[in-house]
């Protein structure tokens, strides 16, 4: 019975930590999981911190970089089993909703009423934030995905025109592949492969049947003669693709473009960071353009962190301020500056951005009237993890053997169903 | 074993000295071409890394990116280079790598000189225990920190540690404690020596060579971890792995390579300095009779 | 210690003594059997349940097997392990023993030598990768620096070749490792009876007769614990592929490891990279089982 005593005595000093842990936190603490952890992008980031640490809150940096987010998705998963989830998360398109399902996510419908936010989003964007009809996430910025970057240069010296469609594309190509520079730069990475046949797939069927194959995952439009022609059209594509493409990093490719190697790139318009880094002036030194045939659509891809459920108020009440903190102008500005995307909210003075900037939120806007604002399935956007790793196989195992467009179709209707 | 070598006639004895300096040659200049790439990567300007020739010499040499890594690079918000990290490295290696050398010594004194019924047959369990991959773990070890209250903290980190280098410590002690005369000990326990003293006074002045093999292995092997050290630390206590992975990583931005070779070679630099510095003792460790087992 | 004490204390003490042995194991003993059995058995159940992105613990019977077994980047991965695991070992073992031997030879500067085949060991993957990609990569490294030289027929584009892409795998896993494997057979070189040399040349056997059959089988143990030390590192190999070839050209330089972690994680398919996981364990515990077993039976007979 002794022994009662002292582990009562170790419980009252542990609750007094606790209470002593829990006061401490009334500063307001964020603690923030992201990938952003390089240049440019590192910078946009340390801006929020700014704006926080000025509200009076604790800025608590939990940066975790690799590929498209796998290592932070890996380390988010074990933070959540063990019970203790960061303030926010990096975390975008439909996985919203998986964690939405589990439950753990905060709703933060006062702060966004507060700051009118179904009045300044757009509909696709509040839509992907909502679980349930209650906000769950904040959205940061739209990139756009279906662009292409030109070398006016090596165009004019191998006689070619820039192409504005998929026959145009295969002429020009052809011209300066003899005049002896690589036509397509690219990188033989799964999800570049994806991000080209995103491209390919909207510029030869149209955004209803993209929405349709890619959204619905409609396994008519699939396993469809418009999915061969594109997957002979991404064959074409591969044609022009230098034969030493494997595993590149996507910068190393656009550094091809920069440098007048190779003529174009397909990338979404994180690859401009390259161009400003080199000194480059777009319409002058580079052209952006929409990939081949997807003039007038739009593939989005909205970076947006998920807010987890909070114990202490102080918390609660750090992390309100920091959802309001991302959507303010001052916030959006400065990060898209950096970062080559576009604001997610409406209504932004836009004059210290770039031409290219420019056209991508003027499309954005008349995509959306006009319908062809679609998702990018490449980048996570339109259906869940395990049917885009699924796609990822076939499209990559596409350009890595001789696979028949027939065969990719229906292995594209199969990977669907994956979950 | 080279006298012999003196009976033999001159000339096919040149010969042979020639051939096997050749191919140690051939064979250094293919472990020194990564090391080499990275070293003149890291101390060329940027605009020439752009250029292309990746492989090449640097044109001019400049040391920046070597201060940029060590102490103004980002890695997250915080600018301030790997200086902070190594640090955090260096807090949780120390005790994670002396922790598991001191059980796997007990340990292996255990199965060698207090065989016990199914000491072999445990001491196989644990064995095959090491080849567990490591992901696997990643999830239910989470859940148990959290259930332990360690979660993210150095604590943590380091029971991690020391918990998945204890098959690997045992195994190096017990098949070093195999070639150990029996005797000995059995002498020691006849005059009443016990388990502890004869630990103290008869194996530990015996084990310095494996312990130095030892805290060698599980020094580079907790050193260069980076699975754990990312999923169970946070913030500004990741290690230095996970820092280099951060500055090296970019999704969207800048690739700055002569940044990311130099924080490489930084990174590294203790290890190396180990395996430079304790090579000898490294080899003349197990020598001492690990590998005999 | 205890001579001096009274009989009943001294049985005490004795009862203590006798446990002690398994009272220090037993921490460790207790770990292993927590934190590796108990979770390959956590594995396992997850295995038969449909959980995708947090763990879900309902049974759903053999969904997942079944849809690994029908899943053909499996297969690749499974292949490779085969391939990358037996080639990555028998070049580790080729090139560790012939460092070893070369370095044996009482040749000059030997510690630098050593150094620098032991370093690898001492470099995380995760930026050397880098490095190694660049060497490989045909248009950037080897292939063109020898035509550059004049060799303008040298090709040399395995990394970007699917149907070789584990092979470069294999050699940078080399590059790796294989010092480590130099360094065990050189202690065990240094560890052999100079005089059963000595004799051998007596009898006028020429040295590479001698290493071939007297110092070469007498490394027996040494071959041992480099293939059990190399087939862990071999299965354990994850920095290794995402540094080098991210598992591609396409997904041909997948390995179990990296499968795991991409449909487990990434994919949002914890079920399906259990059952993965499983199968990885059951391989493992077939090849390394019976080597564990006939070394500690060889122990206790020889």
């Amino acid at each position: 019975m002794r022994s009662l005593k002292p582990a009562a005595g170790v419980a009252a000093f542990c609750l007094a930590l606790g209470l002593g842990a829990s006061s401490a936190v009334n500063a307001g603490e964020v603690e923030v999981l992201h990938w952003w952890t390089s240049g440019g992008e590192a910078k946009s980031v340390a801006e929020l911190k700014k704006i926080l640490e000025k509200r009076g809150h604790q800025w608590k940096d939990f940066a975790v970089a690799g590929g498209g987010g796998e290592n932070a998705m890996t380390v988010l998963k074990s933070r959540v089993v063990s019970g203790q989830p960061p303030t926010a998360a990096q975390v975008k398109g439909p996985s919203i909703q998986e964690w939405g399902r589990e439950g753990v996510l905060t709703n933060l419908d006062d702060v966004a009423k507060a700051g009118n936010w179904d009045g300044l989003l757009p509909g696709v964007v509040s839509n992907a934030m909502k679980y349930r009809g209650h906000y769950v996430a904040v959205p940061v910025n739209v990139h756009r995905v279906n662009w292409m970057w030109a070398n006016p240069a090596v165009f004019k010296k191998a006689g070619a025109k820039i192409p504005t469609n998929w026959d145009e594309f295969a002429v020009a190509a052809e011209k300066i592949k003899k005049a002896g520079f690589i036509a397509v730069a690219h990188g033989g990475q799964p999800w570049q492969d994806a991000t080209v046949f995103e491209s390919v797939a909207l510029g030869v069927g149209g955004a209803d049947w993209y929405r349709k194959a890619f959204v619905d995952l409609d396994q008519m439009a699939l396993n469809s003669s418009t999915m061969e022609k594109a997957f002979a059209t991404l064959r074409t594509v591969q044609q022009y693709i230098d034969k030493d493409a494997a595993n590149r990093d996507w910068n190393l490719a656009t550094a091809m473009v920069i440098n007048g190697k190779a003529a174009m790139q397909f990338m979404g318009d994180w690859a401009k960071g390259e161009f400003t880094a080199a000194g480059k002036v777009p319409g002058k030194d580079y052209i952006c353009m929409p990939a081949p045939g997807t003039s007038g659509a739009f593939t989005f891809n909205i970076d947006s962190f998920i807010m987890f459920e909070q114990k202490a108020a102080a918390a609660k009440k750090a992390q309100r301020d920091l959802a309001a903190a991302i959507m303010e102008p001052q916030f959006q500005e400065v990060f898209n500056l950096n970062k080559g995307s576009i604001p997610a909210r409406s209504g932004m003075d836009l004059a210290k951005f770039d031409s290219c900037a420019k056209d991508s939120s003027a499309e954005f806007q008349s995509s959306a009237k006009s319908n062809q604002l679609v998702p990018s399935w490449a980048h996570g956007m339109a259906m869940s993890a395990a049917a885009q790793g699924a796609m990822f196989d076939v499209v990559t195992q596409f350009m890595n053997s001789n696979m028949t467009p027939k065969d990719a179709a229906a292995k594209m209707a199969s990977a669907a169903r994956s979950r | 074993m080279a006298e012999h070598a003196e009976v033999r006639t001159a000339g096919p004895r040149l010969l042979g000295r020639a051939v096997i300096y050749a191919l140690l040659i051939l064979l250094a200049m293919y472990y020194l071409a990564p090391l080499f790439v990275m070293v003149s990567t890291s101390v060329k300007t940027l605009d020439e890394i752009r250029a292309g020739n990746l492989i090449a010499l640097p044109a001019e040499i400049t040391l920046s990116a070597w201060a940029k890594a060590w102490s103004s690079a980002c890695t997250g918000v915080d600018c301030s280079g790997l200086r902070g990290n190594f640090w955090n490295s260096v807090s949780f290696v120390v005790p994670a790598v002396l922790i598991s050398t001191l059980i796997g010594a007990f340990n292996g004194y255990v199965l060698t000189m207090w065989r016990f019924r199914g000491s072999d047959l445990l001491f196989t369990l644990l064995m095959i225990g090491c080849f567990i991959p490591f992901q696997v773990v990643l999830l239910p070890m989470a859940q148990t920190l959290g259930w332990l209250g360690i979660a993210n903290s150095t604590t943590g980190l380091v029971f991690v540690h020391v918990v998945y280098g204890l098959a690997f410590t045992t195994l190096f002690f017990r098949n070093f404690y195999v070639s150990v005369p029996q005797e000995m000990t059995k002498a020691a326990r006849i005059d009443g020596a016990g388990f502890f003293r004869i630990f103290w006074r008869i194996i530990l002045p015996l084990s310095p060579p494996i312990i130095t093999v030892t805290v060698i292995w599980q020094f580079t092997q907790i050193w260069n971890d980076f699975l754990f050290g990312v999923v169970f630390s946070s913030g500004e206590r990741q290690p230095i792995t996970v820092a280099l992975n951060n500055l090296v990583n970019t999704s969207t931005g800048v690739k700055e390579y002569n940044v990311d070779m130099a924080a490489a070679i930084i990174a590294a630099l203790p290890t190396l300095l180990v395996y430079v510095v304790a090579g000898k003792y490294f080899v003349r460790g197990l020598t001492a009779g690990s590998v005999k087992g | 210690m205890s001579s001096a004490a009274s009989p009943a204390f001294k049985r005490l003490g004795d009862v203590v003594e006798q446990a002690l042995p398994k009272l220090v194991l037993g921490p460790t003993l207790l770990a292993s059997l927590v934190f590796v059995y108990g979770f390959i058995l956590w594995t396992g159940w997850l295995s038969f349940t449909e959980s995708r992105m947090l763990p879900r613990y309902e049974l759903a019977g053999l969904v997942q097997y079944i849809s690994l077994f029908q899943n053909d980047r499996w297969w690749v991965a499974l292949t490779n392990l085969a391939v990358f695991g037996s080639l990555f070992i028998l070049v580790c073992l080729a090139v560790g023993l012939l460092m070893a031997v070369l370095l044996d030879q009482r040749i000059r500067a030997e510690g630098a030598l050593r150094s620098i085949y032991l370093y690898p060991m001492a470099l995380s993957f995760i930026v050397t990768g880098t490095a190694w990609k660049w060497i490989l990569n045909p248009s950037l490294g080897l292939e063109r620096l020898v035509q550059q030289m004049g060799f303008t027929d040298f090709t040399f584009d395995w990394l970007v070749n699917p149907d070789m892409s584990i092979y470069t795998v294999v050699i940078a896993g080399a590059w790796q490792s294989s010092g480590f494997v130099m360094a065990l057979f050189l202690a065990g070189l240094r560890g052999i009876d100079e005089s059963i040399i000595k004799a051998a040349q007596v009898d006028g056997a020429s040295m590479p007769r001698i290493y071939l059959s007297i110092v070469i089988p007498s490394l027996r143990p040494v071959f041992l614990s480099a293939i059990i030390i190399l087939a862990h590192i071999a299965i354990k190999s994850f920095d290794l592929v995402m540094a080098l070839t991210g598992g591609g050209p396409g997904f041909s330089s997948d390995l179990p490891a990296t499968f795991m972690y991409a449909f487990g994680f990434t994919r949002n398919q914890i079920g399906l990279g259990a059952a993965s996981a499983m199968m990885m364990l059951f391989t493992v515990a077939a090849v390394v089982v019976p080597l564990m077993y006939s070394e500690l039976r060889r122990q206790r007979h020889g």
